[in-house]
């Protein structure tokens, strides 16, 4: 069956299904298990009324149980077993294997200079974005234009970016932005990819560019939402309009800012695309995403390459913990 | 308050100019790739796309004097031309490598054994002898050629539709959308009943339920590819489109029963309540009241699903394989970036074909990318 066919029946099984059981599983229960009618009725009625919710979320947690929350505990088992003894139990050996590569300890590295830099450089410049787009009447022009990298793939930035980084033999004329900026100013062409640890940040500036739009999109609608009131008295104690920004607003929009910072460290630990497509990790660039793949889909060692992956876990945690805790006090 | 609007004022020019930097800082980069998709290969490797307007000057590497010999008169002369199939203007030329510019165009160089040569503005040249060159080592021809600025569809046909190795595209396209339909489909319905018993269904355990979501929120899917491919291999799915389906409504499901829940909680109680009042089940309730009210918050999460599944490499590499019939558009990028990487016009125009669906359904959409963005991430802090 041609794939585009194989994709119109499964959306139509998948519907219907979907319908179907929530239908058919409803009817079930209300006409036949407990029908309301009947010496029983308000005790039917009220069962019923305790089973329905997990009919509703059956699918749902089956599917999230399976695809999430098992692997977690499935990669953590294989970290823990070596698969060409036959997936024995070998404790934390993959562990300590991994901690004597110097792959390993590069991609440590890099990963903590990404999680510094692109989260607070997205989010100074969508602030930046944001505040300087609310004040005019263009604004929202402005705005969908910086937001647009959101919609390109972290493959297609990166073919993007690669093109800015361009290199031409001497002599030639340069097709790299970067390098006719270089060349402008009396510098020699440059290989920018492959010098370290510059080209580190070469990479981290596609993903900048693309999470701007993002922190700019969210903080803006956090500045709107500042009161009017507080920022009207600042202006008649005096305050300029920098004192304004930095100690009336950006104080109350804390909460937003720390929000952006953590949901930007989130896409920055599981950053993957961007390395592989430019450099694979040649040239010290190597990211903890991109050795994980490595070790499970070139080396095939997947007890070390489930390890990698434990320690992105392990790293995403306290952001998972901290938004839990989060979400429970605003139900409350 | 004429203070402040004095403020204001003077201000305003700085923000003007500041914006506008940012925007073009910003939109620069994807104009290039753009520009560039449309420059045939000469240019695109001679200059740089923000001169695709002006005038192409390049060096054109030697080119060997050769033709049919023929008399006039006394003399034997060769005729040809350097540009047989491009619109080009010779703005110097010489003989020798080391004097490539030695000569203006419509010079006459005197060479060996009383060779002369001449090469016009156009191109053609003409070596005349006084003794038959046959079988000789003819002179070769350094020039500089300026081209008029030249645009070009043939690069999207070429990736689009030849069946060369840059091909592929073509049929990458139809897989990424293959990919994406179904896996941005299938979570929304399953998402939205759960999302409706987690915001208005009182039962034991609903708190701790909803925590779990966000706890799984942020889980690394790179967690789930080892797991979920013996899984599938054991259920018979192995690699292909069902598993990849299957991941990403799994992948998904987190954000869009976040997502929807959000949106529901805030329904008014009203409706809600007052349908119940009148008898309706939760089912009814739900198709009938809740689900098309919600309609914003779904077509939110759609946007992002659909977004997400385009442009994901990851799950398409682990779940689809990397075999060329089935590859998507980012993975076909990849293989073009290791295996082209300096022939532009083919990795431009590529490029260009992967994000030109999402920036589409991008500007159409804005609105609800918006909305969605803020009910996800505002609210979950």
């Amino acid at each position: 069956m041609h794939p585009a066919l194989a994709g119109i029946v499964t959306i139509i099984v998948g519907v219907g299904g979907c319908i179907g059981y929530f239908y058919f599983s409803n009817l079930f229960i209300d006409k036949i298990l407990f029908p309301a009618k009947g010496p029983n009725i308000s005790r039917n009625i009220n069962r019923a009324n305790m089973i329905r919710p997990w009919l509703f979320l059956f699918p749902a947690l089956f599917a999230l149980g399976l695809y999430l929350a098992y692997p977690v505990f499935a990669t953590f088992w294989l970290s823990l077993t070596d698969r060409d003894a036959g997936g024995a139990f070998v404790g934390f050996d993959n562990y300590s294997q991994m901690m004597t590569e110097p792959k390993f300890w590069e991609a440590i590295r890099n990963n903590m200079l990404w999680l510094i830099v692109v989260p607070a450089m997205s989010t100074a410049f969508g602030l930046l974005a944001a505040q300087l787009t609310d004040r005019i009447t263009w604004g929202n022009f402005a705005k969908s234009l910086i937001f647009m990298p959101m919609a390109i793939s972290f493959v297609g930035a990166s073919v993007i970016w690669k093109l800015i980084y361009d290199t031409r033999p001497e002599g030639q004329d340069q097709i790299g932005v970067l390098n006719a900026i270089w060349l402008y100013f009396g510098g020699e062409p440059q290989t920018w990819l492959t010098i370290t640890p510059w080209n580190n940040f070469l990479l981290m500036l596609v993903l900048i560019w693309i999470q701007t739009g993002f922190a700019m999109v969210i903080l803006s609608a956090a500045l709107r939402g500042v009161p009017e009131d507080t920022v009207e008295a600042a202006i008649i104690d005096g305050a300029n309009p920098f004192q304004i920004f930095f100690k009336i607003k950006i104080p109350q929009i804390m909460g937003t800012i720390v929000v952006v910072w953590t949901t930007i460290t989130i896409v920055v630990l599981k950053v993957f695309d961007i390395v592989l497509a430019m450099t694979n990790g040649q040239w010290e660039t190597q990211v903890l995403a991109n050795y994980m793949y490595d070790k499970l889909f070139r080396a095939f060692d997947w007890g070390v390459g489930s390890a990698s992956a434990m320690i992105i876990m392990l790293l995403v945690s306290p952001i998972l913990v901290w938004n839990v805790y989060n979400a429970r006090k605003e139900m409350r | 308050m004429d203070r402040i609007v004095g403020q204001k004022s003077a201000l305003l020019w700085a923000v003007h100019i500041s914006v506008i930097l940012l925007v073009l800082v910003w939109v620069f980069p994807t104009i290039g790739l753009f520009v560039s998709s449309f420059r045939t290969s000469d240019q695109i490797s001679s200059s740089g796309w923000w001169s695709a307007l002006s005038t192409q000057e390049r060096s054109v590497p030697a080119i060997r004097v050769a033709g049919d010999e023929r008399q006039d008169g006394n003399l034997y002369v060769v005729e040809g031309e350097l540009f047989p199939d491009t619109e080009a203007n010779v703005t110097a030329w010489g003989t020798s490598s080391r004097r490539p510019t030695e000569f203006q165009p419509g010079d006459t160089a005197e060479l060996k054994d009383g060779w002369r040569l001449t090469v016009s503005a156009t191109g053609t040249y003409r070596l005349t002898s006084p003794q038959s060159v046959e079988g000789e080592r003819l002179p070769r021809i350094f020039s500089t050629a300026a081209s008029p600025p030249e645009f070009t569809l043939g690069n999207y046909r070429n990736v689009l539709f030849s069946s060369t190795a840059a091909a592929g595209v073509g049929q990458a396209f139809i897989n990424t959308l293959t990919v994406a339909i179904p896996a941005t489909v299938i979570p929304i319905l399953v998402a939205a009943f759960a999302a409706y018993a987690l915001a208005w269904m009182q039962f034991p355990g609903r708190a701790l339920l909803i925590a779990a979501i966000v706890g799984l929120l942020v889980v690394p899917l790179q967690l789930a590819l080892i797991p979920l491919l013996q899984l599938h291999n054991a259920v018979g799915i192995g690699k292909g489109y069902l598993g990849v389906w299957l991941a990403h409504t799994g992948f998904g499901l987190p954000l869009a029963i976040y997502l929807l829940r959000n949106y529901m909680v805030g329904l008014p109680r009203d409706i809600i309540e007052s349908a119940k009042v009148d008898g309706a089940t939760d089912f009814e309730i739900f198709v009938k009241i809740v689900l098309p009210l919600s309609f914003p918050a779904l077509a939110s999460f759609a946007i992002f699903q659909f977004l997400w599944t385009w442009n994901d490499l990851l799950v398409a590499l682990v779940f689809l394989g990397t075999d060329d019939d089935t590859l998507v558009l980012t993975g076909r990028l990849v293989n073009l970036l290791g295996s082209r990487g300096g022939d532009w016009e083919i990795l431009a125009t590529s490029a260009f074909v992967s994000i030109v669906v999402p920036l589409m359904v991008f500007f159409a959409m804005q609105k609800y990318l918006v909305r969605g963005l803020l009910a996800g991430s505002v609210k979950g802090g």
